[in-house]
């Protein structure tokens, strides 16, 4: 049913820190690997001119240039925030598109999804790629076939991409629970909603980068270049200087 | 938004067919015989026609039926039992006219509430998208309603009606067009708020996450053609309304309602070809792209 539920009794979902993420890509092809092998994920033309793929979740580079100092980088995953107003959901004609009562997991039923790609348009956060080949509509599920299956060692119960991060920069857990890992970081951090106006409620949160101590006016290799002459060469700069 | 021709056919000659099967639908004309069997089945081709051209833009067009499921909250299901309910409706009135069985009008009249009932749930498929700024205002049912005025007047040949038609679709291109270009703009969205790294500074895109375009760059990042935007829109409200227009004022005779009707259609293509060109999805943000 593509009516969305009133309550959820968890909110399962991610938060992303953006402090410690470095952009290595490494739950990008966790995502893959994992989702290749259980849903299906099609690539077209993988190792041609022009490959292209659907994938669940991308990680995208910004550019930003506080007022003050230098410049930074940040790395910015981006996957489905599981939505608690999900505008993704009630647009479905079919019913393919659903929210779970039990966790907030936005999910599609492929099997009745008719391809139409309307739910694609309606999420702002890019979270939807149709999959060329099966000609349905894919999206991250949470891992929900991980982090239930008993079949897998208890400390794989997590989504791939959390599992995989080298710099923990992902961290999965249920924020309806105040005392949960994710709810304590959201507070001690200041955990944020991406585009908030327009009221979809996202679930996932993103963590800011942390403040730099101390302003970064030169190179980090400064110290390092700046060597100090000895022996002749000492007596040289400085007589050179003086002159 | 990618202006996929598929969408483009279906909305505009379904539009227009919707529009003459409704002025059938209330007498305007009345044909009997032949003629009725030529106006009905005019009317009827182009909604089907256009119906089944939608589903060529489908993944998996062969579960179709399921999109009746969800009316109640999906506007594209809406569309789909809108669409058929009116066909229904209509049938018996088509057949009445054709062999003259006397059925009573008001079965035409409650096809015409429902033709416009369709097309109001088609355009509430754009409308309804917050992603979309430039689709998220009232002008995109006005569009989809004038379009259906002006095309279903001058396909059944109610001058007059087809005159006010043009003149109303001329204006809410116009609006569309004045009020659009504005709407990014006032969604007050950026890669700064798509992100939250507004909050420490000005943001650029500094690497794609990807080397080649995915299906959301393709789907919903189009750019390519909008440089020639300005003169499609001239030749969009020219075609669609202004030569029409002119055209109505003219001695009526069959052949120059032809020729209007070709002139009208191609200007509701071009017009309903920048719809989507030119409409910028919020998703765009994440790659520095509009
Ligand atoms: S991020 Fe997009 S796909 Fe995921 S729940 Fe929100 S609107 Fe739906
Ligand atoms: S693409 Fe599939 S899941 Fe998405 S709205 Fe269409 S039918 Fe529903
Ligand atoms: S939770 Fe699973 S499906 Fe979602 S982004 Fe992570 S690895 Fe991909």
């Amino acid at each position: 049913m593509t009516a969305l539920p009133t309550h959820t009794e968890k909110k399962l979902g991610l938060v992303i820190d953006l402090d410690t993420c470095v952009g290595c890509q490494a739950c990008v092809t966790a995502c893959k690997g994992w989702n290749d092998q259980g849903q299906g994920l099609s690539d077209q033309n993988p190792y041609g001119a022009d490959p292209s793929g659907a994938f669940l979740n991308r990680v995208h580079t910004y550019q930003v240039q506080p007022e003050e100092g230098s410049a930074q980088i940040i790395a910015f995953p981006r996957s489905c925030l599981h939505c608690e107003d999900a505008p993704c959901v009630p647009v479905c004609p079919t019913g393919a598109s659903y929210k779970r009562v039990e966790d907030g997991i936005v999910l599609v039923n492929e099997d009745a999804c008719i391809g139409c790609g309307l739910c694609a348009w309606a999420c702002p956060y890019g979270a939807r790629e149709m999959d060329q080949a099966a000609g349905v509509m894919k999206k991250c599920t949470l891992c929900v076939d991980r982090i239930y299956n008993e079949n897998l060692p208890e400390e794989d119960r997590e989504p791939a991409c959390v599992r995989t991060c080298p710099t923990s920069a992902r961290h999965f857990g249920d924020f309806a629970d105040p005392d949960s890992k994710v709810s304590k970081l959201v507070a001690e951090r200041g955990g944020y909603d991406l585009m908030p106006d327009l009221k979809t409620k996202p679930t996932n949160k993103y963590l800011p980068p942390r403040k730099k101590d101390r302003p970064q006016e030169a190179s980090l290799l400064a110290p390092l270049l700046d060597i100090k002459a000895t022996g002749f060469a000492g007596w040289l700069d400085k007589v050179l200087g003086k002159i | 938004m990618h202006p996929a021709a598929s969408v483009i056919a279906f909305t505009v000659l379904s539009g227009m067919g919707f529009g003459l099967l409704a002025f059938l639908g209330l007498g305007l004309p009345a044909p009997e015989g032949w003629m009725a069997f030529f106006h009905w089945g005019l009317g009827y081709a182009l909604a089907v026609g256009g119906l089944s051209a939608s589903t060529l833009h489908l993944g998996n067009p062969q579960r179709a039926l399921k999109a009746f499921s969800q009316w109640q909250t999906s506007w594209l299901s809406r569309e789909a039992w809108a669409a058929v309910a009116t066909l229904l409706v209509f049938a018996p009135m088509a057949l009445s006219d054709i062999f003259g069985l006397g059925l009573p009008r008001l079965i035409g009249q409650l096809g015409a509430v429902l033709a416009v009932l369709t097309v109001f749930t088609t355009s509430m498929i754009y409308a309804q998208l917050k992603t979309v700024p430039r689709w998220n205002t009232p002008i995109t049912q006005g569009l989809f309603f004038s379009f259906m005025l002006a095309g279903g007047s001058i396909l059944s040949g109610n001058g007059k009606i087809a005159l006010i038609g043009c003149a109303l679709t001329a204006a809410a291109l116009l609006a569309a067009f004045a009020i659009g270009d504005k709407a990014f703009g006032k969604a007050a969205q950026t890669i700064g708020t798509a992100t939250g790294l507004n909050r420490i500074g000005a943001v650029k895109v500094f690497e794609q996450p990807h080397t080649s375009p995915n299906y959301l760059m393709r789907e919903m990042i189009h750019i390519v053609a909008r440089k020639h935007a300005d003169k499609l829109r001239l030749i969009a409200l020219g075609f669609s309304c202004v030569l029409p227009f002119l055209l109505l004022l003219l001695p009526a005779s069959p052949a120059l309602y032809a020729v209007t009707a070709t002139i009208h259609v191609i200007g509701a293509l071009t017009a309903r070809w920048l719809f989507f060109a030119e409409a910028e999805h919020v998703v765009g943000l994440y790659y520095g792209q509009r």
